[in-house]
């Protein structure tokens, strides 16, 4: 199997990280958990380290994209076999983590991608669902990957894929750039169902709407850089 | 040659050997590439040749079929600024991935 880590950008989750930490750990026993702190002014670095993870303190908030930039370099750097993105918040169920693990334990993907709206669609509010459709399009526009959920911050990397890929974006876009990355370096994707649990919490931690445009304003710049 | 019939043109040129100085010395400082020394020195010296010339812009505007040489100055205008925005908007993008850069190095040095 290789090492394991799950990487959980943090930031200002305080509330629910120990809760979240305990639940990986759970399900996936063998697993390093290291959480980038991007800069929180709570206590998230503390309760992080109190659940047992180890933990990165980024002095500054970078956004999504500098903190999984930072998880992957770590993990690259770690000689990690395989690495898991998590998302802090509780949206995930991590009994999934075992089901994105799945095609890469296999050999028949490097890069796997917890899809929420295969088995999920109807549980995702009518604003995501306007919002993850466009920024599919954008994906498929952009990158030329069809996804059907661009978005998910459920993905399983093998050791191929840690070492190819290179993130640029600081910020939410991070998500789509993956897509990039992904048809840039020739690695195979697979797309496995995933749960979702959106909670008020989860929502009000997670992309707004208003800032779907941003995005994509913002990786239409990077086309061009 | 009508040189220099109404005051607009003369505070025009006021403000473009202020804007030569700016350009002059900030890359005397070494602020600005050479490239960009070069780019802001074509771009005042042509706005320069329309204020003193106005005719040659109606001429080139006959040329390009728009009619008036003040348009095509404010379309090119319009064109330039929105191409300096750009080239600002990706510059701020590059110092923001660098300032992430910085930002990994020191969390991972922590460790």
């Amino acid at each position: 199997m290789g090492k394991l880590l799950v990487i959980i950008p943090a930031f200002n989750e305080a509330l629910v990280i120990g809760k979240t930490i305990k639940g990986v750990r759970q399900s996936l026993k063998d697993a390093g958990v290291l959480i980038v702190n991007d800069g929180s002014s709570d206590t998230t670095g503390i309760e992080a380290k109190r659940a047992g993870a180890t933990v990165i303190n980024h002095p500054i908030n970078r956004g999504l994209g500098g903190a999984l930039g930072t998880g992957l370099y770590w993990a690259k750097e770690r000689d990690i076999d395989c690495a898991i993105t998590f998302d802090a918040d509780g949206q995930h169920d991590p009994d999934d983590i075992l089901k994105v693990l799945k095609p890469i334990h296999s050999g028949n993907a490097d890069v796997v991608i917890g899809t929420r709206t295969k088995s999920g669609w109807n549980e995702i509010p009518w604003d995501r669902k306007i919002v993850l459709t466009l920024s599919n399009w954008l994906t498929w526009f952009l990158f030329g990957i069809k996804t059907t959920d661009s978005t998910s911050g459920l993905r399983a990397f093998n050791r191929k894929a840690i070492e190819k890929i290179q993130i640029k974006t600081d910020q939410m876009e991070v998500s789509n750039e993956f897509f990039y990355e992904i048809k840039r370096c020739g690695l195979r994707l697979e797309e496995v169902p995933i749960k979702v649990l959106y909670t008020d919490y989860s929502r009000s931690k997670g992309q707004k709407n208003s800032n779907a445009i941003n995005v994509g304003v913002k990786l239409l710049l990077r086309l061009f850089r | 040659m009508n040189v220099l019939i109404f005051p607009i043109q003369l505070v025009a040129i006021v403000f473009m050997i202020f804007a030569f100085s700016r350009v002059w010395l900030r890359a005397r400082e070494g602020s600005i590439s050479r490239g960009m020394f070069l780019f802001w020195i074509l771009v005042w010296l042509l706005l320069l040749v329309a204020v003193v010339r106005p005719e040659l812009t109606t001429q080139l505007a006959k040329k390009l079929g728009i009619g008036r040489g003040v348009d095509v100055a404010l379309y090119i205008s319009i064109v330039t600024l929105f191409y300096l925005n750009f080239r600002n908007n990706v510059l701020i993008e590059n110092l923001r991935h660098e300032i992430t850069r910085l930002t990994r190095i020191i969390a991972l040095g922590q460790k």
